[in-house]
C-alpha cells in the first residue's frame, strides 16, 4: 500500500498508473463522461468488476470486436445494470464461501449507467439493490438527457433545458419539469454512503470512489458530466462548465452519510450567477432573465439547505478537513 | 436410490435444486411459482443449503441479477410463472445470447387479461424463441430428474445455453405425488461441478455484451442457433446416462400406444396423463388410436418428431394457448411446419383448449378424436378453434 492509498490523491503525480478505461473508444470529443469513468477506475483499479447499463459509455467503449475496458466488464440491458451487478456481488459472496474463489481478495463490484437508466428505466432495479444492501458501488454519468438515443429529455433534465422531446418553442421553454434529485432518493435507502462528483474536480471525484470501495454495502455516485453534443456547447468547455456548475448552485459537490449526515465538498467562496453557466450552452438560449432568476433562486435555495443540513450533522470542525 | 416418498411437486422441485447445490438463487413471488422460492429460502435460512438467496424486488431484475451471478461463474436458479416470465422476456433473450446456464423452473400460467392465476401455456409459448432449451415435465417425478437434467445439460461445456423446464401451474406444481428424491451421492455422480472457461473473473478480464454491428450480428445469431442444434444430442446423451443412474428414460419425443394408430393426439405437459387414460379406454373401445407427447420443446427434435407421425392419417395437436388472430395455435404451427415438405403428412385437427385453467376431461379428448376421424374419413376440415366455449 503506497501513500496515495493511505492519504488519497492530491496532486497529479500520486494518480497511478495504470487504466482500465483505455484509449481509443468512441466518445465525442469534449465528453466529460468518459473522463469521469476514466478517472473513477483508475482509482478503483484492477480488483473491479462493472455491470453496464446501455447508453453512451456502453455503445463508446463495447463495439465488437474492440474494447476500451481492461477489467471484468459485462453490458445485459438498460434498466437492469444495479441488478446485473447484485447478481456478480452474490455471486462472488457464495463462491467464496464455497473456497471456489479467495476469500481474502478483495473484488469491486460497480453498476453503472447513464441518467435515463438511472434516474428513469433504471430507477427500480437500482433501488432493489440498495435496499437489498449489496457490497457494491453504483455510478451514475449524469449528462441530463437520453444523448445516446439523440438528446431527449430524462427525468433528470434540468429546468428549462431544450431537448428533441422538450424542445423550446412559442408555448415552451424547455423541459417543464425540475431535475429529479437521484443522490436523495438514494441516500433515503439509509446506505451508507452517496455523493454528487464531478471530473472538473478530479481528486474529489477520485476520493469518493475510493471511499466507496472501501465502504461495505451500498455506495452512490452521482457523476455530473458535461455533454457538448447534447448541451449545444463547445467542446473544450467540459471542465470549465463542471466549476461554473458548482459555483453557480446547479450542481453542488456535496456526500451524505448513512443518509442523512450531509457534507458539503466544494464551497465558493463567492456564488457566480447562474447565466455565467447557462449563456455557453445552446439548450438554455432561449431563456428570458425572468426564468433564469426563478431558476437561479431555487438552486440557491436547495444548496442553503444543504449547508443548513451539513451544519445541523454534528461535524467538529477537526475532521470537516479535505475541502476544496 | 432414495425413498419413495410422498411429496408436494413444488417441494421437491425445491429440494432437488439444494442437492443440485446451487450457488445463487434470484426469484420474486408469482403464483403458482411461489412454493419453490419460499421452500427453497427456508432450506437457505435453515443452512442446508450454502446459497445466496437474492429478494429481488421483480422478475426483470430476478433474471437479471441471474445473469450476473452466471456471468461471474456461479451455479444458478430461478422459478417463475406467468407475468413474470413475460417480465423477464426481455432478458432471457440476453441470457441465451451470453451463453450462460442458469436453470429456470417455469410454472405454467395464462396469461393476463383478464388476470387468471390458473393453468395453460401462454408464458411459456411466448418465450419458444428466446433461444432456451425448453423441456416439459408431466408429473412431479419428472420434475426432479428434470431438475437434474436441466443442470446437466446447461452447465455441458459443449451446450453452455439456459434451460427452463417447465410444469403445469397448480395442477401439477401444487399436487402431492410420490417422488423418489435422488440421493447426494447420485447427484455428485450425475451433475459434475460448475467449472465455467470463462467468466467474470479480474485475473482474466474480458467484455461481455459488447454491442453487435451488422457485420456480426447474423453471425451472432447463427452461432446460437448451432448451439441450439449442437445441444440435441448432449440433451438425449444426459438421458441416457441419467436411465443408467436412475432406472428412468427420458426421450425428445414420447410415444403411448402407438402401433397401428390412425389418429394420434399430441400434448405437452401434465395434461399428457389424462391423455393416456382416454387412450387406454378408446383402444378398449376399438378406436385406433395413439398419443404423441413433446417433452423437448426447444431445440424442436424435428426428425424424432417426423418419426413419430409415420403412418398416422390424422394429428390432433392440443395447444393450451391462445395465439390471436393467426392461423392456429403455436404448437400446432411448429409441428405443421415440420411436417410441410415431407412426402407424407397426416391431416392436422388443431384444439385450443385448457386455457386460463379450464379442466381437460377424458370426454374432450374424445370429441377431439372423433373431429379428426371424421376429417381423414374425407370430412371437411375444422377451422382452429377454441373447443370449450360455453354457448
Amino acid at each position: 500500500m503506497g501513500a496515495e492509498d493511505l492519504l488519497g490523491v492530491f496532486s497529479a503525480r500520486l494518480m497511478k498508473p495504470s487504466e482500465s478505461v483505455v484509449s481509443g473508444h468512441r466518445a465525442c470529443q469534449g465528453c466529460g463522461e468518459v473522463l469521469a469513468m476514466r478517472l473513477i477506475h483508475k482509482e478503483l483499479g484492477r480488483n473491479t468488476i462493472v455491470c453496464s447499463a446501455t447508453g453512451c459509455m456502453e455503445i463508446i467503449s463495447s463495439s465488437y470486436p474492440d474494447t476500451a475496458w481492461d477489467v471484468p466488464w459485462l453490458h445485459v440491458a438498460f434498466e437492469n445494470a444495479a441488478a446485473v451487478a447484485s447478481g456478480a456481488e452474490a455471486a462472488y459472496k457464495a463462491m467464496k464461501r464455497k473456497k471456489r474463489f479467495d476469500p481474502g481478495k478483495k473484488v469491486t463490484f460497480v453498476g453503472m449507467g447513464g441518467d435515463g437508466g438511472t434516474a428513469d428505466i433504471g430507477l427500480q432495479a437500482l433501488s432493489g439493490a440498495l435496499e437489498r444492501g449489496h457490497d457494491m458501488i453504483y455510478v451514475c454519468y449524469d449528462n441530463e438527457a437520453y444523448m445516446n438515443t439523440g438528446i431527449q429529455r430524462s427525468s433528470s433534465t434540468p429546468l428549462g433545458a431544450a431537448t428533441t422531446t422538450s424542445p423550446a418553442g412559442k408555448k415552451s421553454i424547455g423541459q417543464k419539469t425540475w431535475k429529479k434529485n437521484i443522490t436523495e432518493i438514494a441516500a433515503a435507502h439509509g446506505i451508507p454512503y452517496a455523493a454528487t462528483a464531478s471530473p472538473s474536480y478530479p481528486f474529489d471525484l477520485m476520493e469518493k470512489a475510493r471511499r466507496a470501495a472501501s465502504t461495505p454495502g451500498p455506495c452512490y455516485l452521482h457523476v455530473y458530466a458535461c455533454c457538448p453534443t447534447g448541451w449545444r456547447c463547445a467542446s473544450d468547455l467540459a471542465i470549465e462548465l463542471g466549476r461554473l456548475a458548482t459555483q453557480t448552485c446547479a450542481f453542488p459537490i456535496y456526500e451524505i452519510f448513512d443518509g442523512h449526515k450531509v457534507r458539503v465538498n466544494v464551497k465558493p467562496e463567492r456564488l457566480r450567477p447562474l447565466k455565467d453557466y447557462l449563456s455557453s450552452q445552446g439548450r438554455f438560449r432561449h431563456l428570458d432573465d425572468e426564468t433564469i432568476g426563478e431558476v437561479e433562486a431555487r438552486l440557491r435555495q436547495w444548496y442553503e439547505r444543504l449547508l443548513t443540513r451539513e451544519a445541523q450533522s454534528g461535524w467538529d470542525d477537526e475532521s470537516d478537513g479535505g475541502q476544496h | 436410490m432414495g425413498k419413495r416418498i410422498g411429496m408436494e411437486a413444488s417441494i421437491a422441485v425445491a429440494e432437488t435444486v439444494a442437492l443440485c447445490d446451487v450457488d445463487v438463487i434470484a426469484a420474486y413471488p408469482i403464483t403458482p411459482q411461489t412454493h419453490i422460492v419460499e421452500h427453497l429460502s427456508e432450506i437457505v435460512a435453515d443452512g442446508e443449503l450454502d446459497a445466496e438467496f437474492i429478494p429481488v424486488e421483480s422478475e426483470h431484475s430476478a433474471m437479471s441479477s441471474c445473469v450476473g451471478s452466471s456471468a461471474a461463474g456461479a451455479r444458478t436458479f430461478t422459478a417463475t410463472a406467468s407475468q413474470g416470465l413475460v417480465l423477464m422476456h426481455e432478458i432471457n433473450y440476453i441470457a441465451s445470447a451470453l451463453r450462460l446456464p442458469i436453470v429456470m423452473c417455469v410454472v405454467d400460467r395464462s396469461l393476463s387479461g383478464p388476470i387468471s392465476i390458473w393453468n395453460d401455456h401462454s408464458d411459456i409459448m411466448s418465450e419458444r424463441d428466446t433461444g432456451w432449451i425448453q423441456t416439459f415435465a408431466e408429473n412431479a417425478q419428472e420434475a426432479v430428474d428434470l431438475t437434474l437434467h436441466s443442470f446437466r445439460v446447461a452447465e455441458d461445456l459443449g451446450v453452455l445455453l439456459p434451460v427452463t423446464f417447465n410444469l403445469d401451474g397448480f395442477i401439477l406444481s401444487h399436487m402431492i405425488e410420490p417422488v423418489i428424491l435422488p440421493e447426494r451421492e447420485e447427484v455428485e455422480r450425475y451433475l459434475p461441478n460448475y467449472e465455467p472457461k470463462i467468466r467474470l473473473d479480474v485475473d482474466q478480464p474480458l467484455t461481455m455484451g459488447p454491442v453487435g454491428v451488422p457485420a456480426i450480428y447474423t453471425e451472432a445469431k447463427f452461432a446460437q442457433e448451432m448451439a441450439l442444434r449442437d445441444a440435441l444430442p448432449v440433451i438425449e446423451k444426459a438421458w441416457d446416462e441419467f436411465e443408467e443412474l436412475f432406472g428412468r428414460r427420458y426421450h425428445p419425443i414420447e410415444t403411448y400406444r402407438l402401433e397401428g394408430a390412425d389418429v394420434a393426439l399430441v400434448t405437452m405437459g401434465s395434461i399428457g396423463e389424462t391423455a393416456m387414460t382416454y387412450v387406454d379406454q378408446a383402444r378398449d373401445a376399438g378406436i385406433k388410436v395413439g398419443l404423441i407427447r413433446i417433452r423437448l420443446w426447444r431445440p424442436f427434435p424435428k426428425k424424432a418428431f417426423l418419426e413419430a407421425t409415420k403412418g398416422i392419417k390424422g394429428l390432433a395437436i392440443v395447444d393450451r394457448c391462445a395465439s390471436l388472430g393467426g392461423v392456429g395455435g403455436p404448437v400446432a404451427l411448429e409441428l405443421k411446419g415440420a411436417l410441410y415438405n415431407q412426402d407424407h403428412r397426416p391431416r392436422v385437427v388443431e384444439f385450443q383448449v385448457g386455457l386460463g385453467g379450464r379442466d381437460v376431461p377424458v370426454q374432450d379428448f374424445d370429441r377431439m378424436v372423433q373431429s379428426t376421424l371424421a376429417v381423414i374419413a374425407g370430412g371437411p376440415l375444422p377451422e382452429p378453434r377454441f373447443l370449450q366455449v360455453r354457448e
